[in-house]
């Protein structure tokens, strides 16, 4: 899967040596890349790589972890998981914060990183500002937020009831209904600085002889953002739907740590679940099998957008070079 | 003399166009950096309170400024504990993955050989993996190890994890090295390896650096890893810690205010001082290119 494309003189790597005798200086060559290879190959197969596999092996084991890993049961543990309401509904969590996050955190950065622009003064320690969430822990970020949210004292309600006075006091995390709402605030409260920095490089990037030569042709502010600007930051915004999306799928620490995935399962996620019903309850074969859902749902989406999206990139890039 | 009249009009138009929406701006502005700050200043003007002060008046300025939560947490060795090895489980996951995947990059990069696109392939992927799918295995893995409860077994977990994204970073950035370089020192009569100590990693000194802070940042915060991995009490890092605190204090917020203040501030000091590294790693490692 190739991110990023490279410029056409980029990609011939024979260069240029003095001659030495073509056995020895391939031996070493050879030793060269693997020396250099090695380390990481290694360390990445062994700690990422198998992990991953034994996780497929064992889903299809009913197993707790301790005992000997006998009792193949097939598929029976994706069977489980897939009649199961509540690992149902832990799926449409998740699909319901990926939803979100495509149709509220990433319109709403890309809002404000418009709103920034390429050269509002002070802009640039805004955004500095607005990336710190994410530099802070996610279990100090959830510890905040449930101080926020604490119900009868919290600081939402006092900022509530100061500006309504009627207002009773929410329960927020503790009420089934809206607790994935406010999960996501958080979520967005942590993640949407990243984007913003994304987006105001892209920005920073549109030449300014193209948006001049529209404005002289009459187009407004606004025409030059919808025609120019955004287009223009096709790539940078399809690789935050990719960084998006995958990161939806795989969220747990602030989930945990607020809501350990309660009140009866309103915040459930993959991996709260799989946490909760695979290891902490003995039963490893069907956090297994959860786990390749998981995995599966990333794959699938990674799939998707490599044909789409990726393509596009790639080919416009080398369109790009060829002109 | 029309056509001069419609160039003053559209010189005019775009100055009236420039100007008027700059005060809207700053409004939103101002009020996304509220809902962004706001929750990072109650934590820490919170640890200066104490609980009867939260509870009648959440939104409050401290007053008068409480130093015995702090005081409280400082004087606990835990605390310092879980600080060390949070600092000696990051530096040394910063400097491992950055030692075995310049080489690696490097090779992507320059050096041609049979299945090295398959190869590159393969360390990509692991972008794809959950890490959360990985943990029984891995448990089981670094127990037969003996690297269970070690900070080692932490760190080259990490480092695992961490080579796909460094080295797709990497490569991409040493493609942009130029080719003249290399064959200079090749003329020169210096070995590859010579080349990519003396040439390559000095050049790559912005990409390097980058890589360490994000990496730093991740390191630090970690959760999930350290939570699995590590049992005994003495070898938790900080994000260990807190949950810990927030179990025993379960009710005395103001202590606990204090203590993830404590944990914050580091993170943020070292943010606002490295920012622009960070900001422009992210955006020139490669992420726009194409």
């Amino acid at each position: 899967m190739q991110l990023i494309s490279p410029s056409a003189t980029e990609t011939e790597v024979k260069s240029e040596r003095p001659p030495a005798s073509p056995a020895r200086s391939r031996i070493r060559r050879a030793s060269i890349i693997l020396l250099f290879l090695l380390p990481s190959v290694i360390l990445y197969t062994v700690l990422v790589v198998v992990p991953i596999i034994q996780a497929a092996y064992y889903s299809l084991f009913r197993w707790d972890g301790l005992e000997p890993l006998v009792n193949f049961v097939g598929l029976h543990n994706y069977l489980l998981a897939f009649s199961n309401p509540v690992f149902l509904e832990t799926f449409a969590h998740n699909l319901l914060i990926v939803a979100l996050s495509l149709c509220i955190e990433l319109p709403f950065a890309l809002l404000v990183s418009l709103v920034i622009g390429k050269k509002l003064p002070g802009g640039m320690i805004f955004r500095a500002i607005f990336f710190m969430p994410f530099v802070i822990s996610e279990v100090i970020a959830g510890v905040i937020w449930q101080f926020i949210y604490r119900p009868d004292g919290g600081l939402l309600d006092a900022i509530l009831q100061a500006l309504n006075p009627h207002f009773q006091g929410g329960l927020w995390l503790a009420d089934p209904r809206i607790t994935l709402i406010c999960i996501f605030v958080v979520i967005v409260w942590k993640y949407f600085g990243l984007y913003v920095v994304l987006y105001t490089a892209a920005i920073q990037n549109v030449p300014d002889e193209i948006v001049e030569a529209a404005r002289v042709d009459g187009a407004t502010g606004l025409q030059v953002t919808r025609y120019i600007t955004i287009p223009l930051l096709g790539t940078t915004i399809r690789l935050s739907i990719l960084l998006s999306v995958l990161g939806s799928l795989q969220i747990f620490d602030i989930i945990y740590v607020m809501t350990h995935g309660g009140p009866i399962h309103a915040s459930e996620v993959f991996a709260t679940y799989l946490i909760t019903y695979g290891i902490n309850a003995f039963a490893m074969g069907y956090g297994s099998a959860i786990g390749v859902v998981m995995f599966l749902t990333c794959f699938v989406f990674a799939l998707m957008y490599q044909r789409f999206a990726m393509q596009r990139d790639v080919a416009s890039s080398i369109a790009m070079q060829e002109a | 003399m029309y056509a001069l009249v419609q160039q003053r009009r559209f010189a005019q138009r775009r100055i009236i166009q420039k100007s008027v929406p700059l005060i809207p701006r700053y409004i939103i502005c101002v009020a996304v950096a509220i809902f962004v700050l706001v929750p990072m200043l109650v934590a820490i003007l919170g640890g200066f309170r104490t609980n009867a002060d939260l509870n009648s008046a959440p939104f409050a300025l401290p007053n008068p400024w409480h130093f015995e939560n702090f005081a409280g947490i400082v004087t606990q060795p835990v605390f310092w504990l879980s600080f060390w090895n949070s600092l000696v489980v990051t530096v040394a996951t910063v400097v491992l993955l950055l030692a075995i995947s310049c080489p690696a990059a490097f090779v992507f990069a320059r050096m041609d050989f049979p299945g090295r696109q398959m190869v590159f392939n393969f360390l990509l992927i692991g972008f794809l993996f959950p890490f959360a799918m990985a943990i029984l295995p891995l448990y089981i893995m670094l127990r037969g190890l003996g690297l269970l409860n070690t900070l080692q077994g932490v760190i080259l977990t990490q480092v695992a994890f961490g080579v796909p994204a460094t080295v797709l970073i990497l490569r991409n950035f040493f493609w942009a090295i130029p080719r003249e370089l290399e064959d200079a020192t090749y003329i020169d009569g210096g070995t590859p390896v010579d080349f990519f100590w003396h040439v390559l990693l000095p050049l790559a000194r912005p990409a390097l650096a980058v890589i360490a802070m994000l990496t730093m940042v991740a390191s630090w915060n970690n959760f999930l890893l350290p939570l699995l991995t590590l049992g005994d009490q003495s070898t938790w890092t900080l994000p260990l810690g807190i949950m810990q605190f927030q179990t025993e204090h379960l009710t005395d917020w103001a202590a606990i205010m204090a203590y993830i203040t404590l944990c914050m501030i580091p993170a943020i000091i070292f943010y606002l001082l490295a920012e622009r590294y960070l900001v422009s790693g992210l955006t020139t490692s490669g992420a726009l290119r194409g």
